[in-house]
């Protein structure tokens, strides 16, 4: 399993997205959403897209499975698991969501149909694809104890509304691992589940990842989270990627302004007590960033420089940043 | 036994607490009425069409009529009976069509959207505005008397009463995220509108079924009334009333009466168990 996970690995990534940009509307009312989005998720492994809302993290993450907004443009090339999305006719899209990519949204009790059993909500994908009811059947059990949930020949019959949402989510996990995806789309796992679970249920998606060699794509605005249990994260703001650093060194060596910025504006309860310093202005929507770099309005190290055009990604460290002069930002 | 009774005290005061006392005499009487109406050839005392003129107006309660006789001398009863089953099918009839056909035009635009719900929804509101009674009665002056035009007029009529509401809570429901984890999974739209969708906006079908079908019984009582029903001798309520009007003139208002009072009860019992089942339905979905 192991081995034929990690060669599989050399053949192609799980996803890679090269160039996105993506508009809706046409003519004087386009407005861009994302630009240039470059994202890679290998075989087995975990990256994280951080950034704000609105930032476009979520819509870069469905341009993965081709959920795009009606009479959406775009360019650039978005493959996941093998698969040319955007070039994908409706059959192909529908044979890729069923089998090869799954996604986990933020909110169990909103995404699961509340008037069906937690059986046919685990057993549906499986049976779409032709398995039988009964192996289908057996799957879901299996998952379920898995994931953790006690007595899962009950829990097959129960309703979602008898679920917790930390368990709801732990049947969602395991109802998006029931056809062994080559990739997992998280959109904010644990953002409607309280600290102590979100805790758990980040664990199990973890352990259940490596079981099961899946790459995944972790969305959250949550950078301590994605710092910790990303291999890899890409910040984005304003429909762009700002910066791409490995997970342990996000904290230590930000190389994008933007990302300093957010680090010193989350509170800690570690070490002394720190002013929580805001980040002056609010975040803007790419279609009303101004020209060069989208985050210069707001930047302490911007200058006419800035203004000229978009900053290509340079290396700085560990890390890339779109920024000029990213050895200001951690000297 | 001084064991059971206790018990037998608290299961049934729980059961009375959960149904209302309203609900159980509406279901109950829909019961009777509908078992009247398919044993009627065994429970009807006389035939329904037996005339005997020597008993013509006999008041409710003489020997051998319990409800009294119309003006040519039938059993008000027995034709009561087999009233009851023209009076419930051909409803049941309009409804089961009309919620068919309102409920695939009314997901078909919810959830295709652009012109294809711009085109259903006006055809939809067109229907609506025009009587339904006035295009049952034109088609009925088109094909002549009997069940099956106004049936299907009515149906057609009926169709955008059921199809704006399902299509408003179509389009409440498919905006809820649970649509769209659905279609994340790879199910197409058809599969995801009957198997998920429908499901969920069950309760509103049923409750305005039950509505369409109290509306279709009093309407069709009255085209019954109006003579474009039923074809005589046989018997519904409508068609009852109708020929009672003269009865009613000379002093014997039973005959009429008795099926109007029918029709009323029915409309209400159907009215109460539509709304409770709709209710009863959705608070179900919403986990309570």
């Amino acid at each position: 399993m192991l081995a034929k996970t990690t060669e599989a690995a050399t053949h192609r990534d799980a996803l890679g997205i090269t160039g996105l940009s993506l508009a809706i509307g046409t003519g004087a009312d386009t407005v861009p959403l994302l630009a240039g989005v470059t994202v890679r998720v290998g075989r087995g492994e975990t990256v994280g897209l951080v950034g704000e809302s609105g930032s476009g993290k979520s819509l870069t993450a469905r341009s993965a499975l081709g959920m795009l907004p009606r009479g959406a443009r775009t360019t650039g090339t978005v493959t996941a698991g093998g698969v040319d999305v955007l070039g994908a006719g409706r059959r192909e899209l529908r044979d890729l969501r069923r089998t090869r990519v799954s996604m986990i949204f933020q909110d169990p009790r909103a995404s699961i149909n509340p008037v069906r059993r937690v059986g046919d909500y685990l057993t549906e994908g499986l049976r779409a694809r032709g398995v039988s009811a009964h192996a289908a059947g057996e799957k879901a059990l299996d998952l379920l104890g898995q994931v953790g949930i006690r007595d899962p020949l009950g829990a097959l019959r129960r309703f979602p509304h008898e679920f917790s949402g930390g368990m709801l989510q732990r049947v969602m996990i395991a109802g998006a691992l029931s056809t062994e995806p080559e990739l997992l789309l998280a959109d904010e796992p644990t953002t409607a589940l309280d600290v102590t679970t979100q805790a758990e249920v980040v664990g199990l998606l973890k352990d259940m990842q490596r079981a099961h060699g899946t790459g995944m794509l972790f969305v959250t605005h949550d950078l301590d989270l994605a710092a910790a249990i990303c291999d890899r994260v890409y910040v984005m703001y304003a429909g762009r990627i700002v910066e791409e650093a490995a997970g342990s060194a996000l904290f230590g060596a930000p190389a994008h302004p933007y990302t300093r910025a957010l680090l010193e504006a989350s509170p800690s309860v570690h070490g002394d007590r720190a002013v929580i310093k805001a980040i002056r202005g609010r975040p803007l929507a790419l279609a009303e960033s101004p020209p060069g770099c989208s985050f210069r309005d707001r930047c302490p190290l911007a200058d006419d420089a800035c203004a000229g055009a978009v900053p290509a990604h340079r290396r700085h460290g560990a890390s890339t940043a779109a920024c000029l002069r990213p050895e200001q930002v951690t000297p | 036994m001084t064991l059971t009774i206790p018990a037998l005290r608290a299961r049934s005061a729980r059961r009375r607490r959960r149904r209302p006392l309203g609900l159980v005499l509406a279901a109950a009487f829909l019961l009777a009425v509908t078992l009247t109406g398919l044993l009627a050839p065994v429970l009807a005392p006389r035939s329904p069409d037996a005339t005997s003129l020597l008993d013509s107006l006999a008041p409710p309660g003489t020997a051998g009529h319990l409800l009294g006789t119309d003006s040519t001398g039938r059993d008000v009863l027995s034709r009561l009976m087999y009233g009851a089953r023209l009076s419930l099918i051909a409803p049941l009839g309009v409804v089961l069509l009309s919620g068919t056909a309102g409920t695939v035009l009314g997901l078909l635009a919810a959830r295709a959207g652009g012109w294809v719900d711009a085109v259903l929804s006006r055809g939809m509101d067109i229907v609506f505005s025009f009587p339904s009674l006035l295009l049952a009665m034109l088609v009925v002056a088109v094909s002549g008397p009997g069940l099956l035009a106004p049936i299907c007029a009515l149906a057609v009529g009926y169709t955008p009463f059921v199809g704006r509401v399902v299509r408003s809570a179509a389009m409440q429901e498919g905006a809820r995220p649970y649509m769209e984890s659905y279609r994340v999974m790879g199910f197409g739209e058809p599969w995801v509108a009957v198997r998920h969708l429908l499901p969920n906006i069950l309760p509103m079908l049923v409750a305005q079924s039950a509505l369409a079908f109290g509306y279709a019984l009093t309407d069709l009582a009255a085209l019954s009334y109006l003579g474009l029903g039923v074809r005589p001798p046989a018997a519904d309520w409508g068609s009852m009333i109708s020929q009672a009007q003269s009865a009613i003139l000379q002093g014997a208002p039973w005959s009429g009466l008795i099926p109007g009072l029918a029709v009323l009860l029915t409309v209400v019992s159907v009215n109460v168990l539509g709304e409770h089942l709709g209710g009863s339905i959705g608070r179900k979905r919403e986990g309570a």
